[in-house]
């Protein structure tokens, strides 16, 4: 069931509870003693920890512990501000996604990422979902109509929009919207669904909906969830992160950490007796 | 020990600390009343006091009532909570542990019961003095376990569930003096069939008093150390240390 914590632990972190659940597939994400500042403000300690390849993990902590932080460094979008740094290493099927001559665009089309609030472009249903392939360069009016259709059948949308493609995406309710935004992930074929919070804005119906399509996607695709629902970690993953204060504290199998943790930190946190 | 200790107060939702500490204290309500129509029940058996024993036959509705109430108030806490971790794993230990305390208080009914059909009886002379012996060893297990629940007291638990291994000794022996009391004269044997079955009773207490030993371990240190040997528990337990 546990797979050992990874090897190189080049900083040491002997407070980690580390017993994480191996889907028997590899490894999708390897970080290993990865730091990071937003100037002089460090926000990630020394993280060390391997997403195993097809299943999901949830990674939770109170706001604030650098979970989303995290999450945003694996496709690299915490390249956009400017004052951050970076040490360790983070790698992507054995490629260090933060050396030299990494090609950014390309390891964001790997990594698909669904935001807390959706994000659907004011333009229709299909352009929505084709718009990955359209930056590509793909022409093919059967292409794009196959991959919409794919797409959206993936993200369990399809039946509901199917008779009106051309319209626009905005006129879609939340959870809609959000199962587009997932469409138009998958629409590129990623390895990894990264989900910064995608259920935070949505009622318990959608939110239903989004929960069982991760059910659904796993496997075919590794996922790393984001959440503040503590039960929303507990019913979807396979394994969870608990972070506070920018340090992993405890990572494992989620039907152990939900039953019997191993730290009192994390039993604090997730049975709601934090500070 | 586990980091993940057992640890009723300090929710931020102060309501949900109230909600368990009342069950908590209900529990420990019911187990007294157990406590106490066992007692009564062993007391009347070994002096032959049918009053006594019609008194205990009269009082089992009430912890009846206490396992149901006991049982919708975790129910609550479930649906309108969801606890996990070891607000789960007490919440769970509750309810088996009520089972169990529920149960007890049948067979402390049908001792009761045992009591007032044995005064029709000529009684025995030594006054059923075995199964006053026996009677106070279940008496004592139970209120350990209670203690170690009371407690969430993993040693003490560990230590009253070795006991049981004492009294099925004793009950055995029990058994074997009735048979051949039995054999030597049958005259004797419509009392002794009913001083068995009380004897039964309380081994079946002991054995009920074991289990809320295990949930107490269970809610404490995460592991489910049912239907496991004595051995491997404590060997268990030692790695833990």
């Amino acid at each position: 069931m546990s797979a050992n914590a990874p090897s190189s632990r080049p900083y040491g972190v002997p407070t980690t509870a580390y017993y994480v659940r191996d889907s028997g597939d590899g490894t999708i994400v390897s970080v290993q003693g990865f730091n990071l500042w937003y100037d002089k403000v460090q926000a990630l300690f020394d993280i060390t920890m391997d997403v195993p390849r097809g299943l999901v993990t949830a990674l939770i902590g109170p706001s604030g512990c650098g979970k989303s932080t995290l999450l945003r460094c694996m496709n690299r979008m915490n390249d956009l501000i400017d004052t951050v740094r970076i040490s360790g290493s983070m790698q992507v099927d054995d490629q260090d996604i933060y050396g030299k001559g990494v090609d950014v665009i390309g390891l964001r089309k790997r990594m698909g990422m669904v935001f807390q609030k959706p994000n659907p472009f004011a333009m229709s249903i299909f352009d929505n979902v084709v718009y990955p392939l359209r930056v590509d360069g793909v022409g093919s009016g059967r292409v794009l109509e196959e991959t919409c259709e794919r797409a959206l059948r993936g993200a369990a949308l399809w039946d509901e929009v199917k008779d009106r493609l051309g319209e626009s995406a905005l006129g879609l309710s939340g959870g809609q919207q959000q199962r587009l935004c997932i469409a138009r992930a998958i629409a590129a074929d990623p390895e990894v669904l990264l989900m910064d919070e995608p259920c935070s804005a949505l009622d318990p119906i959608a939110t239903a909906k989004i929960e069982e399509l991760i059910d659904e996607l796993k496997g075919h695709y590794s996922i790393v969830i984001v959440t503040h629902n503590m039960q929303q970690a507990a019913r979807v993953s396979d394994n969870t992160a608990f972070m506070y204060l920018g340090k992993l504290i405890e990572y494992g199998d989620t039907e152990v950490m939900f039953t019997n943790p191993k730290l009192a930190q994390t039993s604090d946190y997730i049975t709601g007796r934090f500070g | 020990m586990n980091a993940d200790e057992f640890n009723l107060g300090q929710h931020t939702v102060k309501r949900y600390d109230a909600e368990l500490e009342k069950i908590r204290s209900k529990v420990l309500a019911m187990g007294g009343l157990v406590a106490q129509q066992l007692s009564d029940a062993i007391a009347a058996i070994t002096t032959g006091d049918s009053s006594l024993g019609e008194k205990v036959m009269n009082s089992d509705y009430r912890i009846n009532a206490l396992e149901v109430e006991i049982d919708e108030e975790c129910g609550q806490v479930l649906a309108r909570r969801q606890p996990i971790a070891s607000d789960l794993r007490f919440i769970l230990s509750v309810i088996k542990t009520i089972t169990d305390l529920e149960r007890m208080g049948d067979e402390a009914e049908r001792i009761g019961r045992m009591a007032v059909q044995l005064v029709q009886h000529e009684r025995p002379r030594g006054e059923y003095r075995e199964l006053r012996h026996l009677g106070n060893m279940a008496s004592h297990m139970l209120n350990s376990a209670l203690d170690a629940f009371a407690r969430t007291d993993v040693e003490a638990a560990v230590r009253t569930r070795e006991q049981d291994q004492e009294l099925d000794r004793e009950y055995e022996s029990i058994m074997r003096q009735m048979i051949t009391l039995m054999m030597e004269d049958p005259r004797h044997i419509p009392r002794t069939l009913e001083a068995m079955w009380s004897a039964r009773a309380l081994e079946r207490i002991g054995d009920r008093a074991c289990n809320i030993c295990e949930y107490v371990i269970f809610l404490v240190k995460g592991r489910d150390i049912r239907h496991t040997s004595w051995e491997q528990v404590q060997a268990d337990l030692r790695d833990e240390e």
